[in-house]
């Protein structure tokens, strides 16, 4: 087919930030994913509350503490994850290698409490429905934090990297960034679920 | 390798050059490591066509067997427990292995060209894609193979599908299949979803958007909100069955009917991820063929959407008989009814379409034709069954057989075979011989109707479905054996569409760029389309491109030729944002669906497969996301 240019591309920038950016639109569409499966979940804890008539079913209510430390944590990691997201932005390396060692420690330390969080369910998955249920939601949060905190780690290594000095790589942060609000966002209707319900 | 000096612009190079740079750069190796690492679109596409219509001939014996045992009474051809594992493969297959992965693939090869631009979002996931599809049909058919194929209906009902019902390893094959086609299936979603967004061409507003475009991006939100249920749903019986929670158990607080809520929840939807796509391909013949643009853009747009929100609303009409609230029934009836107002809309707009047009009779309208009579026919059964009195009668008989037969044959294969008579010369480079065309679409078309058609009148009467024999006094008994000849015919149809197909991809008449005429940015370029798609990015000004500059296309300059580059818009009004880079050939999407595999599988058997299972997984991820020195990975 004859051709004819009516616009000329050549001065558009290589590498777009967030909406610019493909990379940006997949993690928002694996959120929109995994927000629908957390909300599902959610949904049936409910339905089996609904049915049963005491709730929870032969089990003494979760303990507080290590899912409380938890979510103490997770917030508080926002703020130096915020940071890195504007030192990215800012293609700032010194301060985004800083940063990502920082969201591989506040990775880490929850992943620790967590495994504390599991024993202080009072409940067995196989004990009951309610235990299977409980287990399921704290193991699908957990597989988040652990895949986001691998991504962080090799992440953090390439920063290191000769590789790590380019707009590409803080494109990459960014969205390291946004997943891992994701991440502590989703938790906060887990936390309610698991360890509120059952004391209302 | 690559001799072109860095940052060479497409505006530098006269056509032969630019065609030849072009090429060098965005090439697939040839050899087995091309095979294994391609990320064209259009390769891994055509892959998951063929691989899909093989799944439809296997699933087609699978029919033809359970006929030959139906069409006497008492027969003895299968033993009940074969019968068994053949129904449900034959659901399951059709299903996961043919229907929706050939719908997504074609979007997977037509999407990019038709919103032009090089290659889809995340060619790389798309690799991995159709690996996975691929080792999940293999799991199913290698368990078929060994006797251990799921035996308990393609909805795996439980407690029948349970720990203490179903024993041995069937049911877990059926759950851990639906896995891998629920991780290709949601993984195709995510590219389509941003391909459509962010590379449409310069010009490409949401209101230029080809309909089938729109409804593979309607198709994907649908995969995207549905697909999680299923996952959910197999994997807490994979847990039900090997570490021993209690999701479906009533005993300890679980609940049977909590399984048909998450299926439906999914299965639901999964008709209109069907159904979606195919109404896109009938849009898209319907203009090409009327010699018009559809009737009704804005109202078809609104008719998709509403389909895929309405998708969610309908799930409980499969429950009827479960024993629900009242109001609830109420409800479900209504809404499943208020489905056929887009249906209905987009029926109209296309007769409308047709009714202004000058319509060709070519073999891809014949099978539109035949999907209208057909769906219109299973919409009607659909309404009828949506009413709880009427559908308490035929629940589990025969005429719901015939009903989603109706709307998911007329509804969607039709579509698909006019898609594919349409389309095939764009795929191949060779047009399809309209003689067997118009054979393959009478056997076919005749031979559906006589087989299905009875099959209200034999679950009016009382026959039950999945029954493996019938006792002689019953009144089923000539029925049966004339839907068992008549199914012979369907099938001459198909192999006259299979011997037309294999037959034209060798010897048929070669294609020219536009055959048909047709309006859309896919016959913009050559058939079949060289493996950068566009030697430079259209530019669109209307919805119907081709027909609106009959004598040229308008295109962009200034992308470099020495970097796989295509143009990233903006969402709304598609002006452009960034030359971006298109990731080049990659083994570890390979890698990274094998050791999920691996992973998958093991954990049919035991738990820890997840643990030791992760860590190859990882270690695929991390070799596909680290950057190699290619001149995409530069900045």
């Amino acid at each position: 087919m004859k051709t004819r240019v009516v616009a000329d591309f050549s001065d558009l920038p290589i590498h777009g930030f967030r909406s610019a950016s493909v990379t940006w639109w997949g993690t928002l569409a694996f959120m929109l994913i995994e927000a629908a499966g957390f909300a599902l979940v959610i949904a049936v804890y409910l339905y089996l509350m609904n049915l049963a008539a005491i709730w929870p079913i032969d089990a003494p209510k979760p303990n507080l503490l290590p899912g409380t430390l938890v979510t103490v944590i997770l917030l508080v990691s926002a703020i130096p994850n915020y940071l890195i997201s504007r030192w990215a932005e800012r293609e700032d390396l010194r301060k985004v290698r800083v940063g990502m060692v920082l969201m591989s420690v506040l990775g880490t330390v929850p992943l620790a409490v967590r495994a504390f969080e599991f024993p202080a369910l009072n409940v067995n998955w196989d004990t009951n429905a309610y235990g299977s249920i409980v287990w399921a939601l704290l193991g699908l949060h957990t597989a988040h934090l652990i895949t986001d905190l691998v991504d962080t780690l090799v992440l953090a290594a390439l920063m290191f990297t000769r590789k790590g000095n380019t707009s590409r790589r803080f494109g990459d942060v960014q969205d390291n960034a946004m997943y891992w609000n994701f991440v502590v966002v989703t938790w906060l209707p887990i936390y309610g679920c698991i360890y509120w319900i059952p004391r209302l | 390798m690559n001799e072109a000096k860095p940052d060479t612009r497409d505006s530098e190079l006269a056509p032969p050059a630019l065609a030849a740079a072009l090429a060098e750069t965005w090439r697939t190796p040839a050899g087995l490591w091309g095979v294994l690492a391609a990320v064209d679109h259009k390769i891994i596409a055509r892959r998951y066509i063929i691989t899909a219509f093989v799944f439809l001939a296997l699933g087609g014996v699978l029919a033809l067997l359970m006929r030959l045992q139906l069409a006497q009474p008492e027969a003895r051809v299968l033993s009940p427990d074969r019968y068994n594992q053949i129904f449900t493969m034959h659901g399951t297959n059709m299903m996961f292995l043919f229907a929706v992965p050939v719908l997504e693939a074609i979007g997977v090869y037509l999407v990019p060209l038709m919103v032009g631009t090089r290659n889809i979002a995340f060619p790389r996931l798309n690799a991995f894609s159709y690996w996975i599809f691929l080792a999940g049909g293999a799991l199913l058919w290698i368990a078929f193979v060994l006797d251990m194929a799921p035996d308990v209906g393609w909805f795996a009902y439980v407690p029948l599908s349970g720990p203490q019902y179903g024993t041995g390893k069937r049911a877990d094959v059926w759950a851990q299949m639906i896995t891998f086609t629920e991780i290709a299936a949601l993984a195709v979603a995510v590219e389509i979803v941003v391909t459509v967004l962010k590379q449409r061409a310069p010009g490409m507003s949401l209101d230029r958007i080809p309909l089938f475009v729109w409804s593979m991006l309607a198709t994907s939100f649908v995969v995207i909100m549905a697909m999680p249920a299923v996952i959910f749903a197999s994997t807490s019986l994979i847990l039900d069955r090997l570490v021993g929670t209690h999701f479906f158990n009533p005993a300890e607080g679980g609940d049977v009917l909590l399984w048909q809520h998450l299926f439906w929840f999914f299965g639901h939807p999964e008709v209109y991820i069907i159904f979606l796509p195919a109404v896109g391909m009938v849009s898209a013949i319907v203009e090409t063929f009327a010699r018009r643009p559809v009737f009704g853009y804005l109202a078809m747009v609104m008719a998709l959407i509403a389909t895929s929100i309405l998708a969610f609303g309908l799930w409980v009409h499969h429950m009827f008989v479960a024993g629900l609230p009242r109001l609830g029934q109420s409800f479900f009836t209504a809404s499943s009814m208020s489905i056929a107002i887009p249906a209905g809309v987009q029926v109209f707009c296309w007769l409308a379409t047709l009714w202004d047009g000058a319509p060709v009779f070519r073999t891809p309208l014949l099978f539109v034709i035949g999907f209208i009579v057909t769906f219109v026919i299973g919409g009607l059964t659909g309404v009828m069954v949506a009413s709880v009195p009427f559908d308490t009668q035929v629940h589990d008989t025969y005429f719901v057989v015939a009903h989603f037969h109706y709307v998911l044959i007329g509804g969607a294969v039709f579509p698909l075979l006019g898609g594919i008579y349409y389309w095939f010369p764009k795929i191949t480079g060779r047009m399809m011989s309209e003689t067997l065309g118009k054979w393959a679409f009478w056997l076919i078309f005749v031979g559906f109707n006589l087989t299905f058609f009875p099959m209200h009148i034999l679950g009016i009467a009382g026959m039950p479905r999945r029954i493996y024999t019938y006792q002689p006094d019953m009144p089923w008994y000539g029925l049966n054996m004339f839907v068992s000849i008549s199914s012979l015919v369907l099938v001459a149809g198909f192999l006259v569409f299979f011997v037309d197909a294999i037959r034209s991809a060798r010897v048929g008449a070669s294609a020219a760029e536009n055959p048909w005429d047709a309006p859309t940015l896919e016959w913009a370029t050559t058939s079949p389309p060289p493996s950068y798609n566009f030697a430079q990015i259209p530019v669109v000004n209307g919805l119907s491109p081709l027909w609106d500059q009959p004598a040229c296309l308008m295109v962009a300059s200034g992308l470099r030729t020495d970097r796989r580059e295509l143009i990233v818009s903006t969402v709304a009004t598609a002006k452009p944002q960034v030359r971006e880079a298109s990731p080049r050939d990659s083994i570890w999407p390979f890698w990274a669906a094998v050791a999920t595999s691996v992973m998958l599988i093991g954990s049919i058997f035991t738990p820890w497969a997840v643990v030791w299972g992760s860590v190859p997984v990882a270690v695929a991820l991390i070799g596909w996301f680290w950057p190699k020195a290619t001149p995409e990975d530069e900045l």
